[in-house]
């Protein structure tokens, strides 16, 4: 998954909740290890992030429930260490090692 | 960037932005102020009263999971003396209930709330899978609705209670607004906006103490508290019009987040406008309003139909309710300007008269319930939805089983 890249890698954790599991092979957890940059050399953010996970580990053919328009989809919470992200500058962010991400959907009911 | 600090206590990080006033809170000061918020809710509505039986509408969902949390918190801390009881129905959708049942047994544990699970099947001698079978997947959520609707109320009955609280939040009923609004079915969107539906005439009322909590904090405060809840899409595909209505809610709210609950502030104050409709939010004025509303109700017949038609004989009648409403309001008045500027400072004069001059036109009276005339249900209309939709099943299902 990270193959193109060539630096160094960075350990990070990210996690689906609210149903969002569903897409993701019903696992809520996933420990990832993922390029610290781009392919510009540029750090990694969260956008990076997203598009990332959307190409390599989301099993589901069903993307639009997790992205639409290029960005994550409107009522999907995204926590930065547990903070809101827009506490933390949103899809901008720079991950860090050991930093994880939580995505939540509000959208599916019970 | 350096990370913010709570704006109430100011010493602990920020972890969550509030939609409703964009304020960083921390994890603490965010759970405290969601439960006074709710706990505000109920007292300024009079939704309660000591020693009151109370069933939770309890799907094993965030919003129902968070709204017995919360109740049992507030009942506790404030001394509500409210009974508490977890209230779940089974559609009888196989791969898709038993899950989410599953859950609820555990939060009746936690909680240490008794639970009673009623089957659709018990009720109206079908379960989900059966009408799906019977008339496909599409418009089943019609009949689910219906029948879930009718089925608190039975299952509350059974067990002897008066009052069900449903977990519906500020986006639902922003959601619910929206789309009566894009149907042109003001009575009905009149309905959907009171935190209070069912009258004295009802057996079982219904209240939904969540109205005001954003979605997005309902979701927060389960992760921050750690509730276990479970979340799931129904197996049969969601209803494509309440889909759209709930997209374009949460693309507002990504845009301006204040959006949810003034659309839901202006459901309010349009169903304010509806003739024969108590005034929003407060419990204790629409004593004195509903019963007056629901007689001459009577008199006119069908006109609380969605379908705006207007005989003549009902004019005078309506007339004559929109005096007594307008007596009504100049009543209720004080009360409401309180409330009002409480909300929002800048508040101008009431405007009621201007639905007045056209609305006997339109015949929207405020819809009333009356009982069903083949089960004893409450129903706005003389045969209640669900013995309606259960006549078109039960003719069909010969045919099917052939």
């Amino acid at each position: 998954m990270a193959d193109v890249a060539t630096g160094p890698q960075i350990p990070i954790s990210v996690d689906f909740s609210g149903g969002l599991e569903m897409l993701f092979s019903n696992q809520k957890r996933h420990a990832l290890s993922i390029a610290a940059n781009d392919r510009d050399g540029k750090p990694l953010t969260i956008a990076f992030l997203i598009d990332h996970l959307c190409k390599n580990l989301m099993k589901d053919p069903r993307s639009d429930l997790f992205v639409l328009d290029g960005h994550i989809r409107p009522g999907i919470l995204v926590l930065i260490n547990d903070a809101d992200w827009e506490l933390e500058g949103e899809e901008e962010y720079e991950i860090k090692p050991g930093d994880n991400i939580l995505f939540v959907s509000t959208l599916h009911g019970g | 960037m350096a990370p913010a600090l709570c704006a109430i206590c100011k010493t602990a990080r920020a972890l969550i932005k509030r939609p409703k006033n964009h304020a960083k809170l921390c994890k603490g000061c965010f759970i405290t102020i969601f439960e006074d918020e709710v706990h505000h809710t109920i007292t300024s509505s009079g939704l309660f009263f000591p020693g009151e039986k109370v069933a939770i509408g309890a799907s094993g969902g965030k919003d129902s999971t968070v709204l017995a949390s919360v109740l049992k918190t507030l009942n506790e801390r404030h001394g509500y003396g409210l009974d508490l009881v977890l209230l779940s129905i089974d559609e009888g959708i196989k791969g898709y209930r038993d899950d989410s049942l599953e859950t609820v047994k555990r939060n009746a544990v936690q909680y240490e709330m008794p639970l009673k699970v009623v089957g659709y099947d018990e009720l109206y001698g079908w379960t989900m899978d059966q009408v799906v079978e019977t008339i496909g997947k599409k418009g089943n959520c019609t009949y689910c609705g219906v029948f879930r609707r009718q089925a608190l109320d039975r299952g509350a009955k059974m067990l002897g209670i008066k009052h069900v609280v449903t977990g519906h939040n500020a986006d639902d009923v922003a959601e619910t607004v929206l789309m009566n609004l894009l149907r042109g079915d003001l009575p009905r969107l009149s309905r959907s906006t009171s935190i209070v539906t069912g009258n004295n005439s009802s057996e079982v009322k219904r209240s939904k103490p969540l109205k005001y909590s954003y979605e997005k904090e309902i979701v927060l405060y389960a992760h921050h508290k750690k509730l276990d809840y479970f979340s799931t899409e129904c197996i049969y595909s969601p209803e494509a019009f309440r889909g759209s209505a709930r997209s374009l809610i949460k693309q507002l709210e990504r845009v301006r987040p204040s959006a949810i609950l003034d659309i839901v502030r202006s459901g309010e104050d349009m169903a304010r406008l509806v003739p024969g409709q108590k005034a929003s939010s407060c419990e204790c004025k629409g004593k004195t309003a509903a019963p007056v509303a629901a007689e001459e109700e009577g008199d006119i017949g069908g006109c609380s139909s969605t379908n705006g038609r207007s005989p003549g004989g009902e004019m005078a009648a309506m007339d004559k309710q929109l005096r007594e409403n307008e007596e009504h309001e100049g009543l209720e008045i004080d009360v409401t300007k309180l409330k009002l500027n409480e909300a929002r400072k800048d508040v101008k004069e009431e405007s009621v008269p201007i639905r007045v001059a056209n609305g006997a036109e339109k015949a929207t009276g405020g819809q009333v319930l009356g009982t069903c005339k083949r089960c004893g249900y409450m129903s706005s209309q003389e045969i209640c939805q669900a013995c309606t939709l259960l006549e078109g099943l039960n003719k069909n299902r010969p045919k099917i089983q052939i």
